[in-house]
């Protein structure tokens, strides 16, 4: 199993890209000598378990590995908690950890990850700024929370601590991102809506909803406060006991004065009281907004003025890796990074870590609808062939750099977690 | 021979034993050990500290929970005795053949064909402010506009509490009744006994025990629920099982098993003090 297989004439990429009939012809005509014939039978076999949250790991992914690739990739979609748990408590059960920033900075040092060598990533040199060195742009500022590039990289193979700069060792291999914001029915509230403080106004008492998952349902809280003026944050990322004492105080007192209808853990329920009419203004992911629009009820996934809550997620591999299915591993990111699952995740809304590998894979219509944020000029269709919008509309905030240009902060895990999380649960019961 | 019948005897037990010991006292230990365990984010190991227990018994919130808890329980049992015991009376009493008995007792299980999340879950489109309920009762000029309460409320969580377990209830005291002695009742009403008399002295004492080990069921299932609270207050309260939920899902074991712990010796005081007031052995 620990066969090497950087062999003469041959290299690693084309020999697994033509997979084993390639090899299987190569070994049996004894065109190369000293190759081992073992490998030839295991491509074949190497499995690599993936699991994540539901937005990247979607079987297409897995189908287009097998054709591509040759190999199987299994992949296994569970909620945030879950992931968390797994990545953690679990490393057995997997190869490929797809996980968010903020998940891979509360689970590193668990020591269940491998930090990657980049420079076997072909594609590193285009990956987006906000993944390494944190700028978007020469001129960005740096957003407030666990911003991807703080735990994006460790000293070295085997390091358990976040380096503050480019080391050429990657925690995750960033994958997929998105700037989320308040999902609305504009059709229910009929005035605009600009401020995250209109979660708490009385006018929407009864039909306002945040999402119960503490890490981020704290930051949209705090996003809420601060538009209210009610609290001036250091750090929204990282509170302090008391700036966290008043988040929970304000949402508490609105909870008590009947202010929600619910709260939400899964992707389905925000759906289901967004379209029900149960809700009207409430945090919302981007997919989710998608789902309500499919059933023909106007939701609109409001930019404002106080910016966005930015996620990021990346594929991490196991420390358990080693061999043919590190190798294996190896080449599935390179293909990831490809484009062709970035165009994939772009024509659904997410970004792509590479956008301009993923731009081939995309017609000039839907990269300037999902990216450059121009009116389409023809309906948008998702990989599913759903119509997502119709001909003439403009994505709801923009262009990619006025979308993540904007954003405010990032999920995050702060040093007072486990405080936060108390507290959390405190808002929930009471 | 004394001696084999000991071999036999421990031979009869042991299944038994090494089932409950792997399945119910290995994971129990287990749980209660883990709970004095340290705890970080994404690990937990072995320690002796008392943190778990001393933050979940101090916290504000556990006591709210409790309370919340507590207040399900009591409201889920006084439906769910009232309409359990009117069922099976009727079935016992009012039904005379025996087949009717046996069919219309079918009926009532019907229901539990479905997942009991599905029966749950059911109630949410129904109950909804565009739901079924309340465009019924706008319809027939009842209410003008739609009634908030009916979903994501305590109400709520008790309807579906109640619709979920009425039929543990049921069918112990269903049980019960069936052997009631058919004679007493005709000498309490030979002696003079009104319909209402012969109920609360006769009938009601001797359907003790099947009220008792429906109300166990009842007060076991409640407690110990995370699920219907969830979906019923729309996540808006509380229950000990979702605070033990919350915590599992933060990878705070050793707090969810200090938790645990004190559930499961709540439960259980709860039902030791219910056991005295019937003694179920003796009425089984």
């Amino acid at each position: 199993m620990k066969t090497k297989v950087t062999k003469k004439g041959l290299n690693r990429r084309t020999v697994l890209k033509g997979g084993a009939v390639a090899v299987g012809a190569a070994a049996g005509s004894g065109a190369i000598t000293g190759f081992p014939t073992i490998w030839a039978q295991n491509i074949k076999d190497v499995t690599l378990r993936q699991f994540g949250t539901g937005v990247s790991n979607l079987n297409e992914v897995a189908k287009k590995v097998k054709e591509d690739l040759g190999f199987t990739l299994k992949m296994t979609a569970l909620d945030s908690d879950s992931v968390t748990q797994r990545a953690a408590t679990q490393p057995k059960s997997f190869d490929i950890a797809d996980i968010e920033y903020w998940i891979c900075k509360k689970v590193w040092g668990a020591g269940n990850l491998q930090a990657m060598d980049v420079s076997k990533i072909k594609n590193y040199d285009k990956i987006v700024g906000i993944f390494k060195s944190g700028k978007l742009t020469p001129t960005s500022t740096i957003a407030q929370g666990t911003a991807p590039h703080t735990v994006g990289f460790v000293e070295g193979p085997g390091g358990k601590r976040f380096a503050d700069k480019e080391t050429g060792w990657m925690t995750l291999i960033p994958t997929i991102y998105n700037a989320d914001t308040l999902g609305i029915r504009p059709d229910l509230i009929k005035r605009p809506i600009d401020t995250w403080a209109e979660l708490l106004n009385p006018e929407f008492k009864g039909k306002a909803s945040i999402l119960d998952i503490s890490s981020i349902g704290i930051m949209d809280a705090a996003m809420v406060c601060e538009a209210m003026g009610e609290i001036k944050y250091g750090d929204k990322g990282n509170m302090t006991k008391a700036e966290i004492d008043k988040t929970m105080q304000i949402f508490t007192e609105a909870k008590k004065a009947g202010q929600f209808r619910a709260f939400w853990k899964s992707f389905d329920e925000s759906v289901n009281l967004m379209a029900s009419g149960e809700v009207v203004i409430q945090s919302m992911w981007s997919p989710a907004i998608t789902a309500v629009r499919s059933k023909g009820i106007p939701c609109v996934y409001q930019p404002l003025k106080e910016g966005y809550r930015s996620w990021g997620g990346g594929i991490g591999l196991s420390s358990n890796l080693k061999g043919i299915e590190l190798d294996a591993a190896y080449e599935y990111i390179n293909w990831y990074l490809d484009g062709w699952v970035g165009g994939f995740l772009m024509r659904q809304g997410y970004y792509s870590a590479v956008p301009e590998t993923s731009k081939k894979f995309m017609s000039a219509d839907e990269w300037g609808f999902w990216f450059e944020g121009k009116p389409a000029a023809k309906d948008i269709v998702n990989p599913f062939g759903q119509v997502m919008e119709k001909a003439g509309t403009v994505r709801d905030g923009g262009s990619f750099y006025d979308r993540m240009g904007a954003v405010a902060c990032w999920n995050a895990v702060m040093d007072e977690n486990r405080y936060m999380v108390r507290k959390w649960n405190e808002f929930i019961a009471a | 021979m004394p001696r084999t019948d000991g071999v036999g005897a421990w031979l009869q037990i042991t299944p038994l034993m090494t089932v409950l010991t792997l399945f119910l006292v290995v994971p129990i230990v287990t749980i209660a050990v883990v709970s004095f365990w340290g705890y970080n984010e994404w690990s937990f190991f072995p320690d002796f500290t008392l943190e778990n227990y001393e933050y979940h018994l101090t916290a504000k919130v556990t006591w709210q929970t409790y309370l919340t808890t507590v207040k399900y329980v009591a409201l889920t049992w006084i439906f769910t005795v009232v309409i359990g015991f009117t069922v099976a009376y009727f079935l016992a009493f009012h039904v005379r053949s025996l087949t009717w008995q046996i069919a219309l007792f079918l009926v009532c299980t019907i229901p539990f064909w479905t997942s009991n999340i599905i029966r749950m879950i059911s109630w949410i489109p129904f109950l909804g402010r565009e739901g079924l309920a309340n465009n019924a009762l706008i319809a027939v000029g009842a209410i003008d506009k739609p009634l908030e309460f009916l979903l994501f409320s305590d109400f709520a969580v008790i309807l579906a509490f109640v619709h979920l377990y009425a039929l543990f209830m049921v069918v112990p005291i269903f049980n019960t009744m069936m052997r009631i002695d058919k004679s007493l009742i005709e000498a309490a009403r030979d002696a003079g006994a009104s319909s209402f008399q012969t109920l609360t002295n006769v009938i009601i004492p001797l359907s003790k025990p099947g009220i008792m080990i429906g109300s166990i069921f009842v007060v076991t299932l409640v407690m110990g629920d995370f699920i219907t609270v969830r979906f019923m207050s729309g996540s808006q309260s509380a229950s000990v099982g979702r605070l033990i939920q919350n915590e599992i899902s933060l990878l705070q074991y050793p707090a969810a098993a200090a938790s645990a712990v004190v559930l499961l010796i709540t439960v259980l005081l709860m039902i030791g003090i219910m056991m005295r007031f019937v003694n179920i052995r003796k009425e089984l």
